[in-house]
């Protein structure tokens, strides 16, 4: 009589058991809820503020939950959807701009099982419905701003060592300071070193120049923080929106992923990430003639700018920046304590304060000009030499100066914005600063947007093909192969446990549509390895082994071929994950989980279930049902 | 289900050279409309957008090509989508509309007519998005393809090396060629079938070049017909009732996987179907035009080959 080893049966039994109890949440359906957060981050939800949504929700005739504290905000559960957006709207008035309030959905996990820290699976947008943006970071104007930057920073140290320079140019990465004689590029030398440390600098030669170019870790170094820049900025900006569970990654060196599942309106959330807007601090330059002003061409040094608002008023800037909004760490509106008048509260990293203080205590009394820089990007079609059609992004940039203050005294990390029409204004531009504004113009290059009702068909679709699939696939193997039939549909029931169980187990496995297809192809291909064995086995058993023999034989020989089926499988699945996106990585998770789990359940599961039946008693069987 | 009784022994080798010529028919054929017509590359290669809308009662499809040339989008391609209340439209970027917002004023314009109507999706793929997922697509296939000639090498050597991998081309060329004939939508989830189906047209054709090479070296019979025959017959059950279960759930998927899930069970459908044959007739026509002999099997284990410099 074949002995199966103990140790096999226990580990199929932990499996089953741990997996089954994880993919138990997957049964409780999510409830509609809001989620209520403080606008600022790391702020608690008053008591009072969740008695006044609570009471508010009473007197609209809604039912509600009790409202249950998740980290530092409030989950309010409701019946249904209508209920949750009039919740919304309702609690949105009720507590204005101090809080935000978001659609969620709360998962009904029994406590019991969040103890052990049971989940239900994640799932991708395209069954909860929302928004997928990629977003594109126009690299050419990180650097190109970057390096105006530099050069000014580069005249600011000449200036401060006393070396007169001629013209001091940006080309690319490399900046060109012209001198007059060699002398005095000699004596610039040493301190641009100092300034421009991530500069690689041209050994000199005949001419009187100081040539610097960018080293290319610098470079890389630049384009990553500006994105990484931009992706904290965007995050901002969706808690500003109130999107619950948000994702907003990084993808591949210059684009950002922006997921906002459950969002219904996907314009608003477009309008919001899309505004590529930043602010500039610059000194004023208000000695050049208004006829000057008038021809558009500046001196230099300075650049001329329009005036928000004021039709033909041209505000005279210098080049150099005292700061810019990336610098910006906290932006709060407020009102002039002497005449009302609202004002925008600035914090400045420490950086820009210290600019800000050198400059601002050379030039109190001078005014100061606030300019503000919106980009669009946009696609546009060109011809190459070879007479290819080529997409090129190509961006336009606005901008105008929206305010003029004159410095009243050495300004350091905090200062303020007078001078704006109205409040409005100044909670808009208080709040594009605070959140942060892009430090490079990005543009949507892919969207996606699923209805929360398609999502739910999209749902209802998937598992109504896996219940038929599976349902048909049961029924042929107990026809063709009897009791070992029953066998291996066992063993398939309870690889669907633990593949949900693993999907449930894992925080980043997202379960999609084509995920879904990817379960159900498991299906079809796991009794792939029990109609192999099978097939062995019957064999085995008219070439007049015993039946206990053929068992043995059956398994054996049939394991190297399953090996391959389920190695050429996995290799496609990881390829595909690799090379995929969103959905379709989706299905490579659950193509691998489903092959791993399949030859699990396949091999060592039916193998244990058939021994229980036909290896246990005291004699060996005569015939076996297959 | 007499199949099921031992002994089966179908002449396979019989039809051998007609279904060899089919098949060389298939493949040139399929190459032939994949060079000429190209597959319908659907909206993730080619960049552009689709919207799908669902309206409370049946649209007219001319009515929504009226209203769509009215505003401006006459090359719009409008279909249903799954039932007659749901049209899906799809528009070819516009120089006179910012490309990522196409889908809305597409939105608009059809609303403004149809006050009822809700929007059920917006996909806006980027023409540099597209390009790249081509890019990326193309090299996941040929990667995937690589990967399997490298497996297939390391798991035989010589002729069921060849027999498998041509077997597995013979595959995908004909299932990319039928694509190309009735111009099915290609798009990323139809990709992902396609690499699926690599992986399960070389399984297919492992485990009955398996058997063959088994076959060769337990039997006493000399004649290659005869082994190979019955090594295809003895995995035949297993060849079709694998692909019977796969095909009942793919099936299953196509009726109610809703559209989505729609291309990419066709793709698998007849995958598996050309994937089931060529493992039976590809394979072993190939191994007979390499003369396979008894002799091929008498070489040492791969282990063996292993150490030889």
């Amino acid at each position: 009589m074949t002995r199966y080893p103990r140790w096999k049966f226990f580990l199929l039994l932990t499996a089953l058991i741990v997996c089954g109890l994880y993919a138990l949440p997957n049964l409780y359906p999510d409830a509609p809820a809001i989620q209520i957060s403080h606008a600022e981050a790391g702020g608690e939800v008053t008591d009072v503020a969740r008695q006044r949504v609570l009471g508010a929700l009473d007197d609209a005739g809604l039912n509600h939950g009790p409202g249950e504290t998740v980290g530092t905000s409030l989950l309010v559960r409701l019946d249904d959807t209508e209920a949750q957006l009039r919740a919304r709207e309702i609690a949105a008035n009720l507590l204005g701009d101090n809080y935000v309030v978001a659609l969620n959905l709360a998962a009904t996990t029994p406590q019991w099982l969040r103890a052990v820290g049971a989940s239900p699976m994640n799932l991708g947008l395209d069954l909860r419905g929302g928004v997928h943006f990629l977003l594109q970071v126009d690299m050419d104007d990180v650097v190109t701003s970057r390096m105006e930057a530099w050069a000014g920073n580069a005249k600011l140290t000449l200036r401060d060592a006393g070396v007169r320079y001629r013209s001091v140019a940006v080309d690319g990465t490399t900046i060109t300071a012209t001198f007059a004689d060699q002398v005095a590029a000699d004596a610039a030398r040493a301190p641009l070193r100092r300034a421009l440390d991530n500069f690689a600098m041209k050994p000199a030669g005949d001419s009187p120049e100081v040539v610097l170019t960018l080293n290319d870790s610098a470079l890389k170094e630049m384009q990553d923080y500006a994105v990484d820049q931009n992706r904290t900025a965007l995050n901002k900006r969706v808690n500003e929106l109130g999107v619950a569970e948000a994702v907003v990654q990084r993808q591949g060196s210059d684009r950002i992923v922006v997921q906002l599942p459950g969002i219904q309106d996907a314009s608003q959330a477009r309008r919001i990430l899309g505004r590529t807007a930043t602010l500039e601090f610059r000194l004023v330059d208000n000695s050049v003639s208004s006829a000057r002003l008038r021809t558009g061409v500046a001196p230099p040094g300075l650049e001329f700018f329009p005036f928000k608002g004021q039709e033909g008023r041209i505000v005279a800037l210098s080049k150099s920046k005292i700061a810019t909004g990336d610098q910006v760490i906290d932006a709060r509106m407020g009102f002039d304590q002497q005449n009302g008048s609202p004002e925008v509260n600035v914090t400045l990293d420490g950086d820009g304060a210290k600019r800000m203080q050198r400059i601002t205590g050379k030039n109190v009394g001078n005014p100061m000009g606030v300019l503000f820089i919106e980009t669009k990007t946009d696609v546009q079609k060109t011809t190459d030499a070879d007479g290819n059609t080529v997409d090129k992004m190509v961006s336009t940039t606005d901008k105008y100066v929206i305010n003029v203050a004159t410095i009243q005294d050495t300004l350091g990390s905090r200062f303020r914005i007078t001078g704006l029409d109205n409040p409005a204004e100044a909670s808009e531009l208080a709040l594009l600063l605070r959140a942060g504004s892009l430090a490079a113009p990005v543009s949507i290059v892919e969207e996606r947007t699923v209805g929360p009702s398609l999502g739910a068909e999209n749902i209802e679709a998937g598992l109504k093909s896996m219940a038929l699939g599976l349902v048909l696939v049961l029924i042929f193997m107990v026809v063709w192969y009897k009791v070992f039939g029953l066998v291996a549909n066992v063993a398939l029931l309870g690889n669907l446990v633990i593949i949900v169980g693993i999907m449930s187990l894992i925080p980043g496995a997202t379960l999609t549509l084509p995920g879904i297809a990817g379960i159900v192809l498991t299906v079809g291909m796991a009794v792939d390895a029990n109609v192999l064995i099978f097939e062995r086995v019957k064999e085995d058993l008219r070439r007049g082994l015993k039946p206990l023999q053929a068992i043995e034989e059956g398994y054996g020989k049939a394991f190297t071929t399953i090996l391959d089926a389920n190695i050429t499988t996995l290799i496609v699945a990881v390829i595909l994950f690799a090379a995929g996106t969103g959905s379709v990585q989706g299905f490579a998770v659950t193509l691998f989980i489903g092959i791993l789990t399949s030859m699990f359940t396949s091999i060592i599961g039916t193998r244990a279930m058939v021994e229980m039946i036909y290896g246990r008693g005291a004699r060996a069987p005569a015939k076996l049902s297959i | 289900m007499a199949m099921s009784k031992a002994e089966m022994n179908v002449n396979f080798m019989g039809a051998r050279k007609p279904l060899g010529i089919l098949s060389i028919a298939l493949v040139v054929i399929s190459v032939v409309l994949l060079v000429t017509r190209g597959l319908n590359l659907g909206l993730d290669f080619t960049g552009g957008t689709t919207i799908v809308v669902k309206s409370p009662v049946d649209v007219e499809l001319s009515q929504t090509r009226a209203d769509l040339s009215e505003a401006g989008f006459g090359d719009a391609v409008v279909q249903h989508y799954g039932s007659p209340k749901e049209v899906n439209i799809r528009v070819a970027p516009k120089d006179s509309v910012d490309a990522d917002k196409i889908g809305y004023v597409v939105f608009d314009a059809l609303k403004a007519e149809n006050s009822d109507l809700e929007l059920l999706k917006v996909e806006f793929v980027g023409p540099q998005v597209g390009d790249e997922l081509r890019d990326e697509s193309g090299t996941a296939m040929l990667l995937a393809l690589g990967l399997m000639m490298l497996y297939v090498w390391f798991r035989f050597s010589n002729k069921f090396g060849v027999a498998t991998v041509v077997a597995l081309f013979h595959d995908v060329i004909v299932v990319l060629g039928l694509f190309s004939l009735l111009q099915w939508p290609f798009d990323l989830t139809v990709l992902a079938a396609v690499l699926a189906l690599i992986g399960y047209s070389l399984n297919d054709s492992i485990v009955v070049a398996d058997r063959i090479r088994d076959e060769f070296r337990n039997t006493r019979e000399t004649d290659p017909e005869a082994i190979i025959n019955g090594a295809v017959n003895q995995t035949l059950t297993r060849t079709i009732n694998t692909s019977l279960t796969t095909l009942l759930v793919l099936v299953a998927l196509f009726f109610f996987g809703g559209e989505v899930m729609k291309a990419f069970s066709e793709a698998l459908i007849v995958g598996v179907l050309v994937g089931t044959y060529s493992s039976i007739y590809v394979v072993t026509n190939i191994l007979f035009m390499m003369k396979v002999t008894k002799e091929d099997f008498l070489i040492p284990e791969p282990e063996e080959l292993d150490e030889t410099p």
